[in-house]
């Protein structure tokens, strides 16, 4: 099939109608290149929203709220607090759930000092399983661990801005201390999360404190705030978000049918709703893409068809001489494969080599767009097209490759 | 060599079947060589192309090298006219983007020979014909009789059986015509492969052993 003459001849064609060969390919090339830059973007667009999650995939967050019916005598509008007790209860009661992370914050007006210097953080009280709900890196010492949960220490995990903040750039602050409303904590831990642009800076603004410390050094009782859950691997979000709303409706005298009782938030339904968004988005560049594929497609079956009508004589003479329609067709599909795929592998070039162009001026320059991160071309979307491509290519000749094959060497070859 | 038994063809003529070929019965032997004669829509286009297998028939036997060729596929027809026949046309009918060495070794090609020994090979019967110097020229800068000689010595190189030749000095000049006969009889001499040459041209057919007459589908003599 690959022999030098019917290359040496596909060239020849090719290099005779130039200009009709570059039109005809640019169909094709456009295609690609839409496809590739459409699929590209889209992926860097995922990228920039998937990598804004900053928090665990399958992260469920509940709160309390107001009860808005009456139940068991109770009226509604009754505020639901959370205990240590409910803690209990859920890890003995849902099996399924793995982190049970009970969470508090210091509430009102208040500043951080140290000596001199003073500024208002967002305050945090923890369980060291928060560290699997919300990923953040150590810059220097700890995380909060299970003893200062158990003695209560008085100990805090600060942000990178609180650093900049209350200590100069030469201190260390590990093992320094701060007043959080008159209290003192010794500083054990710096951190930093992954997230981007608001997050991030407030995530930098924030002061963990060991949750069991919280309560106690700021009047907080046993109560919980709110809670952060993530399921045992391998169970949705959504059954644990589910038991455990069930569990404490029950423990709290809610009526089940009541949607008030508690908030919710659910990560990883809210992924999957992005991931749905994004799946559509890629879907939709197939489709414009492939359209235009196709329309490129059809140009060049136009093309072969006038080639064949214009080398009837050829294909005639060809015939006489011996020629089989296999080698007739055979000839007019590898010519219309040669003009796609070539077309369309300079197609997947450009689009690839925009793509890296715009991901390296995005590093170069360290753009941070919220929604944007460096494009991206998957290695089986390009091989797929390429593959695409050679059997699109074919199927663009079949026509006039039977055109030429059903050529009748009489007609063709009758002296004008 | 060829025989034909009462061949019967006919066209389509929109509602009307138009009876071209009324019954031939013609025999040659290997080695003859042979003309065609006829007035134009005497049927003399159809009996070569019959005779080329590039046409089917529809009625009477075709014996071509003591084979039967009725109904072939496409690929056998293919295949029984690279083998037995070697054509030459009037209108020369080279390949003008290929070299006259390409143009010769062209159904050597269709016979699965490699590039290198068909070229060889083409040179030698370019040789024949007096025209190894042009190899390499293309069809478009030679005179007529020397794409004749090219196209005769194409038409020679698979060894055929049979050489059809339509029309061959139609386009020539006179010094030339005779210069391609010469090449024809050399070939029906000494090679002793049948040569058929359809024609016109009185001083042409004179120059055969035998000519066949056709009028209005039928062989007069």
């Amino acid at each position: 099939m690959f022999d030098l003459d019917k290359w040496s001849e596909i060239l020849s064609t090719i290099r005779k109608h130039k200009l009709r060969t570059a039109l005809t390919a640019f169909g094709v090339f456009w295609g690609i290149f839409m496809l590739i830059v459409l699929l590209g973007s889209g992926k860097g667009f995922e990228n920039g929203v998937v990598n804004g999650f900053d928090i665990a995939r399958n992260a469920v967050f509940l709160w309390s709220q107001r009860t808005s019916e009456p139940y068991m005598g109770l009226k509604p509008g009754r505020f639901i607090r959370f205990t240590t007790d409910d803690e209990k209860a859920i890890r003995e009661n849902v099996p399924e759930v793995d982190v049970v992370a009970p969470r508090n914050s210091l509430e009102g007006t208040f500043s951080v000092v140290r000596g001199t210097k003073n500024a208002s953080f967002q305050v945090f009280g923890d369980y060291p399983d928060f560290f699997r709900v919300k990923p953040m890196s150590m810059v220097a010492g700890r995380f909060i661990n299970d003893i200062d949960i158990k003695e209560r220490r008085k100990v805090a995990i600060i942000g990178t801005e609180v650093q900049k903040t209350l200590f100069k750039d030469d201190e260390n602050p590990i093992g320094e201390y701060i007043k959080i409303k008159g209290i003192a904590f010794k500083v054990v831990g710096i951190f930093k999360t992954a997230g981007r642009g608001e997050d991030i800076r407030q995530d930098a603004q924030t002061i963990f404190l060991p949750h069991a410390a919280m309560i106690q050094a700021f009047n907080q009782g046993n109560r919980i705030y709110w809670f952060a859950f993530t399921p045992k691997e391998g169970v949705p979000a959504k059954v644990i978000e589910d038991k455990i709303k069930v569990l404490l409706a029950q423990r709290h005298k809610v009526a089940p049918n009541d949607l008030k009782a508690f908030g919710s938030a659910n990560v990883e339904e809210e992924f999957k709703r992005v991931q749905g968004l994004f799946l559509g988005i890629a879907g939709f560049s197939w489709l414009v893409s492939i359209g235009t594929i196709i329309a490129g497609i059809v140009g060049v079956s136009n093309i072969m068809l006038i080639i064949v009508k214009e080398r009837t004589k050829e294909i005639g003479i060809r015939k006489a001489l011996g020629a089989t329609p296999f080698s007739i067709i055979s000839l007019i599909i590898q010519e219309s494969i040669v003009i796609t795929s070539f077309a369309g592998y300079i197609g997947l070039l450009c689009g690839i080599g925009l793509m890296e162009f715009i991901g390296y001026m995005m590093r170069k320059y360290e753009v941070q767009m919220d929604f944007f991160a460096p494009p991206e071309v998957n290695l089986t979307v390009a091989v797929s097209a390429v593959i695409f491509l050679v059997f699109t290519g074919a199927l663009a000749g079949l026509v006039p490759a039977a055109k030429a094959a059903s050529v009748n060497p009489v007609v063709a070859l009758k002296d004008e | 060599m060829v025989v034909l038994q009462n061949i019967h063809k006919y066209y389509e003529v929109g509602a009307n079947k138009l009876h071209v070929l009324k019954g031939l019965d013609m025999t040659i032997e290997q080695g003859e060589l042979v003309s065609i004669m006829g007035s134009s829509g005497s049927g003399k286009s159809t009996l070569l192309n019959i005779l080329g297998i590039l046409d089917d028939y529809d009625s009477g036997t075709y014996l071509l090298n003591n084979t039967p060729m009725k109904q072939l596929s496409q690929t056998k027809a293919a295949y029984y006219r690279n083998q037995f026949i070697g054509f030459v046309f009037q209108s020369f009918n080279l390949l003008s983007f290929k070299n006259a060495m390409e143009n010769v070794a062209l159904p050597l090609y269709y016979q699965k020979v490699p590039r290198k020994q068909r070229n060889k090979i083409a040179l030698e019967y370019l040789d024949r014909v007096g025209l190894k110097e042009w190899a390499e020229h293309s069809p478009n800068e030679m005179s007529g009789g020397q794409r004749q000689r090219v196209a005769i010595a194409r038409a020679l190189i698979s060894k055929p059986k049979v050489i059809l030749a339509d029309e061959p000095t139609g386009a020539l000049d006179t010094k030339t015509s005779e210069e391609v006969m010469e090449i024809f009889k050399e070939v029906n001499r000494e090679e002793g492969i049948t040569v058929i040459i359809v024609t016109h041209e009185n001083d042409v057919a004179k120059q055969t052993q035998r000519i066949i007459k056709l009028k209005d589908g039928n062989i007069i003599s």
